[in-house]
């Protein structure tokens, strides 16, 4: 494949060497470098909370830290995966990256705003730097009402203060995005021959635009509470606690969509790179896509059946829920039939994709248990939803990040990491991480609740293989870091399209120069035209 | 081509200001038109009116001071969108408070 760019056009990243150039930077690609670096800060600082909450729960006494540190531990690990390295993740670093490059224009649509997104960010991650210096804050990641308005003695506004300026690098990069889709798209790139990425990131910003402002009025509410005593939520004053938990969800069931849809993207590209056969039902996948975005504003009520919701509520939201099962299902199957008949090739990238569908299967599945009225009386609050949240979270939206981060590697950096250090690392993680959370379902099953450090001790041979699977799992994270650290200055070169795959973005050298393209590229045909069986071109 | 293609920039021409102070006015006639409803005693169908003329008010907003009657058509779906999902907001929830036992 003949790229386009001109000989020796230098790379975005030889287009200046001092901090100052990274830090007034405009280029999407160095933003989402600068992303980059910034939640992999958090996503260290969220993993040593779960480190210590995994080792206090080693045994069934607290031992380890106090009552206090235990709530503050789990907070700031919700906190800070959540919001600080899990929502941003895909969509600020790899949306940010391909974006502009997948649709064949030189930049998103405003890229100074997208800039303003990272400091804001930044600026959000240092409020909840302060609050864990200043102390912690107690609250759980949900801040329910009125535990948190009247009764919590840490720093709850420091902490909702940080969520609260967050949302708005995510608001930021939302509108980018459906904007730059819309306006920016190049020649002959329309609507339907968008690849499957960009479609799931421009699903992606349409619930980050949409129900991101909610949360932000919401975290308002609680700090005019806390702060005023104005009665919203706190029955004591007149409020209501329910309406604090039917405005936080509705956001934050959602955000599971934020996490998920940029994941499904890159599974997506990944499985039919690796299949060498066309995405199968490709407007599925773009309906399908769309569906999981519009309904999944529809069913929040499903975190709400214990906590004095009307039933009647309680079976439309029971039932809502099932029904987001649907569209997520067509996307497995379709993944599936993808595979079926493909030149299937086990690389690196393919196999954290594959370990993503089985993943997000697990936790989709125990996801319909849990929108199931009865089942979640006995479920609820129990290591069973801890798993099952995990398993999407985790298992699906991590695995599809490293997926991501091993595909476009190359692109990325220009360098190839070893193929067999990356293969063993994807296999690290993935039994690393069912070592880690499917005992976890058995312990919820049996009544074990989340969020207490002390518990019975016929727990505990579950929790001893939890955490001894957590260690796994953090070599399976560790092992990425080292071997891709070492491919920067070792690895070989990678050239323009070292997968042999379809899209613009591997018809532009590896790094990408600073406009992307010497020329606007012109596109002819729909994406993924690989040929099973045939010249692959590698 | 520059970083930001220009077809959807701001409209050449912004509309007179005296169709806003006519809005204002026909605003303000509906706000009288809704303190009057409220003394008809229509029992249950109070409600209705008022709320009635508070969508028409809305609309009148969104179509004249939003510029929504003289926006592109992904402009329009735009806005409705966030209305939608502002109804479900507002729906689903009501839909708790109004079922409890
Ligand atoms: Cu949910």
């Amino acid at each position: 494949m003949t790229t386009i760019a001109a000989e020796g056009a230098p790379s975005y990243i030889s287009a200046g060497y001092t901090l100052r150039s990274w830090l007034t930077t405009r280029d999407h690609k160095r933003i989402a470098l600068l992303y980059g670096v910034s939640i992999l800060f958090f996503f260290l600082v969220a993993a040593a909370a779960a480190a210590m909450i995994r080792l206090e729960l080693l045994t069934p006494a607290g031992d380890l830290v106090d009552d206090d540190t235990y709530n503050k531990l789990f907070t700031v690990h919700g906190v800070v995966m959540v919001w600080f390295f899990l929502i941003p993740s895909i969509p600020s670093t790899f949306g940010n990256f391909l974006i502009p490059l997948m649709i064949g224009a030189k930049d998103v649509a405003f890229p100074r705003l997208n800039l303003a997104s990272w400091y804001i960010y930044t600026l959000g991650g240092l409020f909840v730097v302060v609050t864990l210096i200043a102390g912690g804050v107690d609250t759980g990641w949900t801040f329910y009402t009125p535990y948190t308005t009247m009764f919590s003695n840490s720093h709850v506004i420091l902490a909702v203060t940080g969520v609260f300026i967050v949302g708005f690098s995510s608001i930021f990069t939302g509108l980018n995005f459906i904007v730059t889709v819309h306006q920016m798209r190049a020649p002959g790139m329309t609507w339907f021959r968008l690849p499957l990425f960009v479609w799931a990131h421009y699903a992606t910003s349409l619930v980050m635009v949409l129900a991101t402002p909610v949360l932000a009025m919401t975290l308002a509410l609680i700090a005019i509470e806390r702060l005023l005593g104005v009665g919203i939520f706190d029955p004591a004053l007149g409020g209501d606690p329910l309406l604090f938990q039917h405005l936080f969800w509705f956001y934050s069931h959602p955000a599971v969509y934020i996490m998920i849809l940029p994941a499904m993207g890159v599974v997506s590209e990944v499985i039919t790179c690796f299949s060498r056969k066309p995405v199968f039902g490709y407007q599925f996948m773009v309906y399908s896509l769309l569906a999981i975005a519009a309904v999944g504003f529809m069913v929040w009520g499903h975190h709400m059946f214990v906590s004095g919701q009307s039933m009647y509520a309680g079976m439309v939201f029971s039932l809502l829920s099932f029904l987001v099962a649907i569209p997520s299902a067509i996307k497995v199957f379709n993944w599936t039939a993808t595979l079926y008949k493909g030149s299937v090739r086990f690389d690196a990238p393919m196999l954290y994709a594959l370990g993503f569908i089985g993943l997000f299967m697990m936790g989709g599945i125990t996801g319909i248990w849990l929108a199931a009225l009865a089942a979640d009386v006995h479920l609820t609050d129990t290591y069973f939803v801890v798993a099952h949240f995990h398993y999407i979270m985790v298992g699906g939206a991590v695995m599809a990040f490293f997926s991501a981060l091993h595909f476009w590697w190359p692109k990325v950096t220009g360098r190839l990491y070893p193929d067999g250090w990356a293969r063993a690392g994807a296999i690290v993680m993935f039994v690393g991480f069912n070592l880690t959370f499917f005992p976890q379902y058995i312990a919820g099953y049996l009544g074990m609740p989340r969020r207490y450090h002390v518990y019975p001790p016929e727990f505990q041979v579950l929790n001893v293989l939890s955490s001894g699977g957590a260690v796994v799992l953090g070599v399976g994270y560790l092992l990425p870091l080292l071997y891709l650290w070492w491919s920067l200055r070792r690895g070989r070169l990678a050239g323009a399209n070292p997968w042999g795959a379809t899209g613009l973005e591997w018809q532009t050298p590896s790094p990408p120069p600073t406009y992307n393209f010497a020329s606007a590229p012109r596109v002819e045909g729909p994406p993924y035209a690989y040929q099973a069986g045939g010249t692959d071109g590698r | 081509m520059n970083e930001l293609q220009q077809a959807d920039a701001v409209p050449a021409k912004a509309p007179p200001t005296g169709r806003y102070w006519l809005m204002w006015l026909v605003l303000l006639a509906l706000q009288l038109v809704n303190l009057g409803s409220s003394y008809l005693p229509l029992g249950a169908f109070n409600v209705v009116v008022n709320v009635g003329i508070s969508i028409v008010k809305a609309l009148l907003v969104m179509a004249v001071f939003m510029h929504l009657s003289s926006a592109s058509p992904v402009m329009r779906l735009a806005a409705g969108v966030g209305f939608f999902f502002l109804a479900v907001l507002i729906g689903l929830s009501l839909g708790d408070y109004m079922t409890r036992p």
